[in-house]
């Protein structure tokens, strides 16, 4: 949390020294710095959470399934295999996985909200309709979305999903991370559920150190990755697996940078892109005006109506004749 | 039984009758409702649309009592459809005329393009319209569509581009609105709107060159996503040069189609300057994009041997090097047909360059996830139609063409006697090209 907060403040700090610039976004830049006071009690010293997924210990119960369906008030999932839906915000995933010698190996993985540290989400969002918690949950409000489904395109692992059959109430779904379960401290109802162990939750800092114990003292039964630790700059949510992650469905091509930055980096030239605009085209056309004063003076009544063009086209048109 | 006998009359016959009035209504106002004066080619264009816009009426019905899903292919994997990458992308796109026309008239005062503001002001205020639209259907609650207004999250490029859209609109309709309000017997709104004409255009520019290049930054977010061919931190400078590149060429297109409609002969020697403009801005498009691909060492993916590259050869060379090539070519400068030719090719070449980021750059990834369904096409060609026939409205009742007003006294076109009209009127631009093919 402190990594994040430290360099979203930097960038807030960049975005409103590109504001100070531009008078035409001064009072832009209030109403931000504003929002940046009232954002700031929050960050007192609450940990960014982590969450530990062990696919190597996962039973393929689907309890967990059934628990988030509870927890949250969603209708039980209708189609079999289940999928990741507006109203199924997890299930675990059957993947076989092919081998040389015919009939592969069965693997259950758990799919659900990566949580990302710094969520593309998020940052797509016009409304600030999902936002992070203070602990680094990604939620979001209702009562803001305006169904814009940028959100959708803009995560990495596709989990957004929207309410297609809804005519004019239509939601995103996705993991919630339990508030009503976290306000008393309490760990996601999945968590809690699980009697394998597969799930382990906690402080991010804590589940990154149980995360490497394991794959030291057990090097032969896991591939040494920890999936999030630095996948587009890091998610609360953490996997570790047996075997390769790419043949689970996993992308291991994304990038480890924060997805936010690319389109920050363009935000904040935009004030400055706004002004220059802006007193470019002010100075081309007090340069124009004066210097074609004298010359177009006798024909100053027809630059005032709008017969000029269309009085002088057939002689110009005729010459082509 | 009676379940079906409703869903026929909510889904054919409510729309039917909505749509029959709708035609009726706008006819009726162009004051050519009698059919018998029609020509030809307006029936059959009429009878084949006129299933379109049922479709696209009862469309709206489904939409919003069942949701975006019954009526489109639009899913999970792949929630943004032709109504943002057609509607939305290539609408705003095509509606850069407005403002590249604007500030060529008012910012560096070349007078020769005045004739033509009104109307490119006029079709970018429509196309901006249109993208409203369109994104009353996209949107899942576009009753909220001001909560960006209101809401602000000022991390996101749709917060930044809700703005802008809605602030340029407003800017159009109030350069827009002298053609409404000289109509009014008394003149000082008029003068109030002409003395701030200024102000209108330079902000207007401004707000332009934001979210032209902010609906490039939207993809900018999803490098993992979008096709490399496509994808890049560029992306908004590219979307903004080449909007600029296409304005004049959409002025082109929309001038030689309305002066073929009104039977006034096109200026070539103006056209020829728009293109010129067009031809000047593709090129450092081209080269921007080809140094792009050049510096993120994307070629590769060029030259295998899929559709995608295909789309984008397509793009590069008929949108880019042909146009570039035909303007360089100084014996064509002033022939009608490769004027048309010219501005035809630069619109087709970016209204697939935004396809191609919106729709088919992104199946790449999807894979074969998407295909505009009959009824999500039809609202599409509705807007458009709806676009086109408001123009038309336009047209027959403010000043939008200058040669307009100096007729109007006389000018009762019924197409009855166009029709009588039409041979000779009609061979002019041929003899026209075969004067200079002498040459």
């Amino acid at each position: 949390m402190t990594v994040n907060n430290v360099s979203k403040l930097h960038s807030r700090r960049i975005f409103l020294k590109t504001m100070g610039l531009s008078a035409l976004a001064l009072s832009m830049g209030q109403a931000i710095e504003a929002a940046a006071a009232e954002e700031s009690p929050n960050e007192t010293d609450v940990e960014q959470f982590g969450w530990l997924i062990d696919l190597t210990r996962c039973a393929d119960c689907g309890a967990c399934m059934q628990a988030c369906k509870e927890e949250n008030n969603l209708p039980p999932t209708v189609s079999a295999p289940p999928e990741l839906t507006f109203n199924t915000w997890t299930f675990v995933e059957t993947i076989e996985v092919p081998t040389t010698l015919g009939k592969g190996a069965v693997y259950s993985v758990k799919r659900q909200c990566m949580h990302c540290l710094e969520p593309a989400c998020a940052s797509a969002c016009p409304v600030a309709a999902l936002h992070q918690t203070p602990e680094g949950a990604v939620v979001y409000d209702v009562s803001l979305c305006m169904g814009c489904r940028y959100c959708m395109l803009a995560c990495p692992f596709d989990i957004p999903h929207f309410e297609w059959n809804e005519g004019l109430t239509p939601v995103i779904g996705k993991c919630l991370l339990c508030p009503n379960r976290r306000v008393d401290g309490l760990k996601p109802a999945c968590v809690d559920i699980c009697p394998t162990g597969t799930l382990e939750f906690g402080s991010r800092e804590r589940m990154l150190a149980i995360a490497r114990a394991r794959l030291e003292a057990n090097p032969d039964r896991y591939v040494n990755h920890i999936y999030g630790e630095h996948e587009v700059g890091g998610t609360g949510v953490l996997y570790l697996s047996g075997i390769p992650f790419e043949k689970l469905g996993f992308r291991t091509d994304l990038t480890t940078e924060p997805l936010p930055e690319l389109t920050w980096n363009i935000m904040t030239r935009i004030p400055a892109v706004a002004v220059g605009m802006t007193v470019g085209m002010s100075g081309i056309a007090a340069i124009t005006h004066r210097r074609g004063k004298d010359k177009t003076e006798h024909q100053q009544q027809g630059a005032v109506g709008i017969a000029t063009p269309g009085e002088a086209s057939p002689s110009e048109s005729s010459v082509e004749e | 039984m009676i379940a079906l006998l409703s869903l026929i009359s909510l889904r054919i016959i409510l729309p039917l009758i909505i749509t029959l009035m709708a035609v009726y209504i706008v006819l009726r106002l162009l004051g050519r409702h009698k059919i018998s004066h029609w020509p030809a080619w307006v029936i059959l264009l009429a009878a084949a649309l006129f299933p379109v816009w049922v479709t696209a009426t009862s469309t709206a019905i489904v939409r919003f009592t069942e949701g975006i899903g019954p009526v489109s292919g639009m899913n999970d994997n792949f929630p943004w459809g032709i109504w943002i990458g057609f509607d939305m992308m290539v609408g705003v796109a095509l509606a850069a005329g407005g403002f590249v026309t604007a500030g060529l008239v008012h910012v560096f005062n070349i007078k020769q393009f005045h004739g033509m503001l009104r109307a490119a002001i006029l079709t970018a205020f429509l196309g901006y319209l249109l993208v409203v639209g369109g994104l009353i259907f996209d949107l899942g609650r576009p009753y909220r569509i001001w909560h960006p207004l209101v809401y602000w999250q000022h991390h996101s490029v749709m917060f930044e581009l809700g703005w802008c859209v809605s602030m340029y609109t407003t800017v159009l309709a109030l350069e827009f609105s002298p053609m409404v309000l000289e109509k009014l017997p008394f003149k000082w709104p008029l003068k109030i709107i002409k003395f701030l004409t200024p102000v209108f255009v330079i902000l207007g520019i401004t707000l332009s060159t934001l979210h032209q290049s902010s609906l490039g930054s939207l993809y900018v977010l999803m490098p993992e996503k979008l096709h490399p061919l496509w994808w890049t931190p560029a992306l908004p400078v590219l979307f903004f040069i080449s909007a600029v590149a296409v304005g004049p060429a959409m002025v082109t297109v929309e001038n030689l189609i309305s002066g073929k409609l009104a039977h006034h002969k096109p200026n070539t020697k103006i056209l020829s300057k728009l293109g010129g403009l067009s031809g000047a801005v593709l090129a450092v498009y081209l080269a921007l994009r080809l140094a792009d691909l050049t510096s993120r060492s994307a070629w590769s993916y060029a030259f295998e041997p899929t559709l995608i590259a295909f789309s984008f050869w397509l793009e590069i060379l008929l949108g880019a090097v042909v146009p570039i090539i035909l303007l360089g070519i100084p014996r064509l400068q002033f022939k009608l047909s490769n004027i048309a030719t010219v501005a035809g090719l630069i619109v087709g070449g970016v209204v697939l360059n935004r396809l191609n980021v919106a729709i088919f750059g992104m199946l790449t990834y999807t894979g074969p996830a998407y295909a505009p369904t009959l009824r999500e096409l039809s609202v599409t060609i509705t807007l458009v139609s709806l676009g086109v026939a408001t123009f038309a409205l336009a047209v027959r009742y403010l000043a939008v063409f200058p040669t307009h007003t100096e007729e109007q006294p006389q000018l009762k076109p019924t197409w009855s006697d166009t029709r009588l009209k039409s041979r000779p009127v009609e061979a002019s631009p041929v003899r026209n090209i075969t004067v200079s093919v002498e040459e």
